[in-house]
């Protein structure tokens, strides 16, 4: 397969593998980005929300009247309002439905309550002060193990349901998971808990709603990872026709999943303007974000390994309670409410799986949007690989001839797992390998020997991650319906230059940089030539938008393909320009070229140029095309990272020394990119494994509402990540690529908690959940003795 | 509400405005004057998307009143290049690819710029305590650091050069 190591076009191109600078940097590094908060339209209002107290209440009065003698205070929406137009209850991505503000009762602290209009940031939060809400508390429930005992408040009674359980989903063979784990000479079993975790993106969420009167047309200004769908959606709960939507991003600061949902926010502002006719701005602060909205993660995982004694693994069966608070809104496919949870085997060859999730309902904000990764394959990931460790210490074999015992081997590709994936492409033990080299895997071994004699607490952990993205094929995947395909439409210009839109959304990742590497890869139109557009829903092709890592495999295919199309029309008009035979062209270097004769040529920018003013009899005038992209299948990235911690017995605290990540995404557009990725990746990697956690008191009172309990890293607490890269071309992609954004924000926490546990199992610790905090640490070490403090 | 008259020198420009007394300096800068490069990430001083230099200091303009700048000259993202010329933090950041998103990097680069004024040449654990007041979501800092220590080496080769060469360091 082509690009798998040097670039094949020249720099002065910048196709595939070439580390360009970004091309929209510029703007950014002047100040001169433009986020949502700096969208600011003529005659345009702010809206500001009224949040509840309490996690559940009875709503007994709502009085707006000293609100509205606020000065500037415009109007003050309630829920009955909404009720009027049928508009206090939305769809959520999976199928469920929450409220966009309350008639009768609150399920969450800092629900929406109601919503001030105002002339001005301050004015509209005077408003909000002066809004009198009257409630009733009532039993909360915020555990889910006890939202499913009998007796407790059943929280969705307008589901018709005695029981707080949302729904019970499984994949695998259980009888013969159950033969088989009988039958195994060892069976580990363990609790684990992945709490849940907030993107927190730098920029929050908002949006400037813009409806038209004149035109009746709706514009919306949304910091969104997924425009059209909204627009979808939008037309669907307002009755607005599709083509009188708009749906416009700007530069997004931050994504990472938290920005793909419609939050009741986004619906108010769209009614504010309706109903004033002026723009409307809506803003979140930051401590709204952390509570309100876009939380991830929240599984009670009981998994359970069945083994031979010498390590292979035979069965593997996980029981999962997961935590949704009031309303699943999960951003999974339809016909997946755990996501892709059940690649649980990991890189692992096992014969016999079986995996069952049940949803339950508390008293949370919605939950399972995403951080960074949201189709459950983070929380597959550190059940299996925390397994795998355990596994490993009891057996009293090293994790790294464990995970080389059971891996699935290169020559088993494309590889069925026992939950019913088909893995494309793989070489797991290379990747290891490789790893284990740059670390100096057998010599760490050593040092920790010696420093444990010493009373040191040294761990080294792996994590050898299969990640599964790129959603998805339409006979599978689908969001409320809409199959998960993805487009790109390419126009080249008279002059040699083009334009292409995709169907995605860039939110950091540099699309107007690889989305036009891949073009200039495939035309040999130098990259610096093509804009890239997206964001734009009356401009751009429909598209399911950036989320779970599904860019590059789905538009970058698209995209690819759509270029190909062009080339094939080229070929047309080279043929004619040349005055010979289409069969007789060669393609390269961004020309086509008689075979044999190759001083007879016609550059890209040649044909483009004939293509509108020389173009053949019978052929289309133009050069440009369009792609939707179906995949065959998914793409599956892995990987092997080694950490190296070091634990200080006088604080608990948890020292990152090293931290070695081999990846293997296929082929790279960009490296540069990729290593950017990466490093983010971990980082949010690191974040949930030693910080990161919202939790709540037995009043659902969100612990960790601002930044000063929610404990996003700092440069001070983020190692040097080193780096490296195999490369398994995905056999079924055009470009051989495979998605990266989420691969180590799914393959670092393991890694991190598998040393930390390295460093105490000799002390008689078997598992630590996340995070890994150092008052967690330093308990332990008071309670083994071994503290110096 | 009763407002208060504030001139302030921002970028090298004198401006002024009526304020209410409770406005925050960051809404001055971004609603009033309209210079949108400074952001806001938070509440309560953890993010410093908001970082401004304030009297060549740098300050988090979130938690700043407009009032209380009255009569000081701000420096914002917008003020650090000349003209066409980028200074050398902002070049460094796009050849180290410092950045993503690009919420955090102003803030950042200005953080960063009172950072190497303080301390032209910071050791790397430095430059990490330096910006630890900067959160940033997408590039876990490692390029940043790289970025502030190319711009830490064309600034002294710059201060070191001959008077006019200093220019051509940070082209």
């Amino acid at each position: 397969m082509a690009h798998a190591q040097a670039p094949t076009t020249p720099p002065e191109v910048g196709g595939m593998g070439h580390a360009m600078k970004r091309k929209e940097d510029p703007r950014f590094i002047r100040g001169k980005g433009e986020y949502i908060d700096d969208v600011v339209l003529p005659g345009m209002l702010w809206l500001d929300i009224v949040r509840s107290p309490y996690a559940h209440a009875k709503i007994l009065s709502i009085d707006t009247s000293e609100a509205l003698k606020v000065p500037g205070v415009v109007a003050v929406i309630t829920g009955k309002d909404l009720e009027a137009a049928g508009l206090h209850w939305m769809p959520t991505i999976a199928g469920d439905t929450q409220m966009v503000l309350p008639t009768e009762r609150v399920m969450y602290q800092a629900q929406e309550v109601a919503a001030v209009i105002a002339e001005s940031r301050y004015a509209a939060a005077d408003g909000v002060d002066a809004v009198r809400v009257e409630y009733e508390p009532l039993p909360v429930v915020v555990d889910p193990f006890k939202a499913l005992e009998p007796g407790a408040p059943i929280l969705r009674p307008d589901k018709g349901k005695d029981t707080n359980h949302i729904w019970h989903w499984e994949s695998g063979d259980r009888a013969g998971t159950e033969a088989a784990m009988a039958a195994a000479d060892v069976v580990i079993e363990q609790d684990i808990y992945l709490p849940r975790i907030h993107v927190a993106s730098i920029e929050t969420c908002g949006c400037v709603a813009d409806w038209d009167p004149i035109r009746e047309k709706l514009t919306v200004h949304m910091t969104t990872q997924a425009p059209h769908a909204i627009r979808t959606v939008f037309s669907l709960v307002s009755k607005i026709p599709e083509h009188k939507i708009r749906i416009k991003t700007h530069d997004i600061g931050g994504g990472f999943g938290g920005k793909v949902p419609v939050y009741p926010g986004y619906v108010l502002a769209v009614v504010a303007s309706l109903t004033t006719g002026r723009p409307v701005k809506w803003i979140e602060d930051r401590s709204e974000n952390l509570q309100a909205d876009s939380f991830a993660r929240d599984y009670h995982i009981r998994a359970k390994l069945g083994l031979t004694k010498d390590g292979k693994i035979t069965a593997l069966q996980v029981k999962t309670v997961a935590d949704h608070g009031y309303a699943d809104a999960a951003a999974d496919p339809s016909k997946f409410p755990a996501g892709l949870f059940n690649v649980i085997t990991g890189s692992y060859d096992i014969a016999k799986a079986f995996v069952e999730v049940d949803g339950v309902y508390t008293n949370k904000p919605p939950g399972g949007v995403a951080y960074r990764c949201s189709f459950r394959v983070t929380e597959a990931v550190h059940a299996i690989e925390r397994m795998a460790d355990i596994a490993a210490h009891q057996l009293g074999i090293d994790p790294a001839e464990f995970r080389f015992r059971n891996f699935i081997q290169p020559d088993q590709f494309p590889y069925r797992s026992a939950t019913g994936w088909e893995y494309d492409s793989g070489n797991y033990p290379a990747a290891l390998r490789k790893a284990m080299e740059i670390i100096g895997y057998e010599e760490l071994r050593r040092e920790q020997a010696e420093r444990r004699a010493r009373g040191e607490l040294m761990g080294i952990g792996i994590s050898s991650f299969t990640e599964i993205v790129g959603a998805g094929p339409s006979h599978t995947f689908d969001i409320l319906g809409i199959k998960m395909f993805d487009s790109c439409e390419i126009r080249v210009h008279p002059t040699g230059s083009a334009i292409a839109r995709i169907g995605v959304q860039t939110q950091g990742q540099g699309h107007e940089t690889t989305f036009a590497q891949i073009i200039a890869e495939e035309l040999g139109i130098p990259a610096k030539d093509i804009t890239i557009e997206y964001g734009d829903t009356d401009t751009a092709p429909y598209g399911l938008g950036t989320y779970a890592s599904r860019s590059t495999p789905v538009a970058g295919a698209a995209t690819a393909v759509a270029a190909r199309k062009i080339r094939e029309k080229a070929r047309k008009i080279a043929a004619h320009l040349l005055e010979a035979n289409e069969e007789d062209l060669e393609w390269s270097n961004g020309r086509f070229s008689v075979k044999g004769s190759p001083d007879r040529f016609k550059t890209i920018q040649e044909i483009a140029f004939a293509a509108y003013t020389n173009h053949p009899p019978g052929l289309e005038a133009g050069l440009e095309a369009v792609d939707y992209y179906d995949p065959p299948n998914l793409t599956f990235p892995f990987g092997s990272y080694i950490c190296v911690v070091d634990i200080d017995r006088g604080t608990g605290e948890v020292k990152i020394r090293r931290f070695v990540a081999v990846d293997d995404c296929g082929n790279i557009i960009n490296p540069m990119i990729v290593d950017g990725q990466i490093h983010g990746g971990l980082t949010m990697g690191l974040a949930p494994a030693l910080y990161e956690a919202i939790t709540y008191d037995e009043n659902g009172n969100n612990q960790a509402g601002t930044f000063l309990d929610y404990l996003v890293p700092t440069a001070m607490e983020v190692p040097m990540w080193e780096t490296a890269k195999t490369v398994t071309p995905s056999p079924h992609h055009p470009l051989g690529a495979k998605g990266v954004g989420e691969s180590a924000t799914v393959g670092a926490p393991p890694a991190i908690a598998n040393a930390v546990v390295d460093a105490l199992w000799h002390l008689g610790v078997r598992h630590i959940d996340i995070p890994i905090t150092p008052p967690k640490v330093y308990a332990i070490l008071r309670e083994k003795g071994v503290a110096t403090a | 509400m009763t407002t208060q008259h504030v001139r302030l020198t921002v970028n090298g420009q004198p401006m002024e405005a009526d304020v209410e007394p409770r406005m925050l300096l960051v809404h001055l800068i971004r609603d009033v004057f309209r210079l949108t490069g400074t952001h806001i990430g938070c509440d309560t001083s953890h993010c410093g998307a908001c970082t401004v230099l304030v009297n060549g200091e740098s300050a988090k303009s979130c938690t700043m009143l407009a009032v209380s700048a009255d009569g000081a000259e701000i420096t914002t993202i917008e003020g650090l290049a000349q003209g066409p010329n980028l200074h050398p933090l902002q070049q460094a950041f796009w050849d180290q690819h410092g950045l993503q998103c690009g919420f955090c990097t102003p803030g950042m680069i200005m953080e960063a710029a009172w950072l190497l004024a303080r301390n032209p040449d910071p050791t790397e654990q430095e430059i990490r305590e330096g910006i630890s007041g900067n959160l940033c979501r997408c590039t876990g800092y490692v390029n940043i650091i790289k970025a502030i220590q190319q711009a830490a080496a064309e600034l002294r080769a710059a201060a070191e050069a001959p008077a006019g060469t200093a220019g051509a360091a940070a082209s």
